[in-house]
């Protein structure tokens, strides 16, 4: 494959770079997300348990 | 006393009957939605009436659907709201029996009433008089399928704010295959061929769901009473 | 000797198990998709009737199975929750819930740009593309019911319901090209017998698949510790558990 060749796709580059590049934004959006959700619930967590700390002390 | 099942279910559809006629608004509102939908098309189109043929199964039956989910939200909702529903759980009958007869009544008196006015839609939309016997079959199972359907939807959703639009969203797309069908159904139809084919897959739906959407709809209405 | 089984049901465990395979996942994961994309976009030959374009084969056939591994994931994991009443289930349900979509979006949209050269066409209403359309309003409408109740346990049994329902759409999406005329081409890979590609094709699109599934793995132990945590933050285990 040459390098130009890889870059047009034949003459297709607008459909498949596209398609690729979308791929690529739905895992990293996957992984920001969860790395997002996950941490939202260690803090509400950690804000429970303080919570409940706070009460008894 | 104790109540045998027959007997029970016999009871429960009376109930529903009549509850259903003593409010006769009611009954007709989803049936006049339903003329006023299928009017919309051909006032936004402005075709001729040759024209609007084509296009008749479809608007025919995205209006079915439509007006039929806009009554489903009555199939549970005043029952839950003044509890009469956990008492229908708790009174010792199969609550899928019960749920069984509600279905029923609730079709009857929306599903059934549309295909009964379905022939006044059909004229409006153009569709010649010899396709009506299919549409209307297409429509009696299609809106029994959708009544099961929402069975499951509105067990799921009664008591919830806002579970008019939930309901939608939930049984629209359950609902999909009815509307490809039943469409084709009556398009087949109205070109005078074989419309077997469609009404298969229609009555294969529609007895999938009757066997199957009453064990789901009780499944629902018990996690939602819970 | 069932110690292993019983401790899949146990949140603390699960929490744990999650956090330790996250890295093991995500890196085999991205070994796979990168040895995938490598193959798939510079070593494979081009197709003899589609060209280049057929390329897209990488990330579109791989999304739409994660689509459908997704949904059936997540009613299985709901329906052992609602049946058996293991818990664990309804977070791993509403864990998976969002990846699935994702990558239905994914399907659909990197679908539609390889139908355009090909097909001449963004969209057709035809059985496969219909049924997958339908699968992401099914996502949809599960997701939304479960943030619709006020108790996160009911809208969890709730949702696991709907999910079982919609069930039925799955072996309809897969067979929708057996069973029709469809526009869409029919299995090539997802069949028994000898898959119809050649190797350089094929190699590749098999990373691509393991790839994507490691992710998801990754993706779905990060969500489950969030789930877990959401439903069990009263639990003793949660102190130990965030604060090391």
């Amino acid at each position: 494959m040459t390098p130009n060749g890889f870059w047009s796709m034949g003459g297709y580059a607008r459909f498949v770079w596209p398609c690729f590049a979308l791929a690529a934004f739905v895992l990293a959006w996957n992984v920001w997300s969860a790395s997002r959700y996950r941490a939202a619930a260690r803090t509400r967590a950690r804000r429970a348990l303080a919570m409940a700390a706070g009460g008894h002390a | 006393m104790t109540v045998g099942a027959v007997r029970a279910f016999n009871l429960v559809l009376q109930r529903e009957l009549c509850l259903s006629f003593r409010r006769p608004d009611q009954l007709l509102q989803p049936l006049v939605f339903f003329l006023i939908v299928t009017t919309l098309f051909p006032l936004g189109l402005n075709l001729q009436l040759s024209l609007l043929r084509d296009m008749a199964p479809g608007v025919l039956w995205v209006a079915a659907l439509l007006s039929s989910l806009l009554s489903l939200d009555s199939l549970f909702k005043s029952d839950a709201d003044d509890g009469t529903l956990e008492q229908l759980a708790l009174c010792g009958q199969e609550l899928t029996l019960i749920v069984v007869a509600k279905t029923l009544a609730h079709w009857l008196v929306t599903g059934a009433a549309l295909v009964l006015v379905s022939p006044l839609v059909g004229i409006a939309l153009g569709i010649p008089a010899g396709a009506f016997v299919i549409m209307m079959s297409s429509l009696a199972l299609g809106t029994l399928t959708l009544s099961w359907l929402g069975a499951i939807g509105a067990g799921l959703t009664v008591g919830l704010r806002r579970g008019n639009v939930l309901l939608s969203l939930i049984v629209l797309p359950l609902a999909m295959p009815l509307l490809v069908f039943g469409a084709a159904a009556t398009d087949r139809a109205i070109t005078a061929t074989s419309a077997a084919g469609p009404l298969y897959f229609l009555a294969a739906l529609c007895v999938l769901t009757c066997t199957l959407a009453p064990f789901a709809a009780t499944a629902a209405l018990r996690i939602t009473l819970e | 000797m069932w110690t292993w089984f019983y401790k899949l049901a146990s949140p603390p465990h699960v929490y744990a198990a999650a956090g330790a395979l996250t890295p093991w996942f995500a890196v085999s994961a991205a070994a796979a998709i990168g040895y995938g994309l490598v193959g798939g976009l510079v070593f494979a030959p081009p197709d003899y009737q589609q060209g280049d374009a057929f390329r897209i084969i990488y990330v579109h056939v791989p999304s739409a199975w994660m689509s459908l591994f997704g949904y059936t994931s997540m009613a299985v994991a709901g329906a052992i929750a609602l049946i058996w009443r293991i818990k664990i289930g309804h977070a791993v349900a509403a864990a998976t819930a969002p990846i699935g979509a994702s990558f239905t979006v994914l399907a659909l949209v990197t679908g539609s740009l390889w139908g355009r050269p090909m097909w001449g066409t963004y969209w057709a209403w035809d059985p496969r593309l219909t049924s997958e359309l339908i699968l992401l309003f099914l996502y949809a409408g599960v997701m939304s019911l479960r943030s619709a109740f006020e108790d996160p346990a009911r809208g969890d049994r709730a949702a696991a319901l709907l999910g079982i329902v919609g069930l039925v759409n799955v072996p309809i999406i897969h067979y929708s090209v057996v069973w029709w005329n469809s526009l869409h081409q029919a299995a090539t890979v997802a069949k028994f017998g000898k898959p119809d590609m050649v190797g350089s094709m094929l190699w590749p699109l098999l990373s691509m698949f393991l790839g994507f599934m490691l992710f998801h793995g990754a993706v779905l132990c990060m969500r489950l510790q969030g789930e877990v945590l959401n439903r069990e933050r009263q639990a003793k285990w949660v102190r130990e558990a965030i604060t090391a």
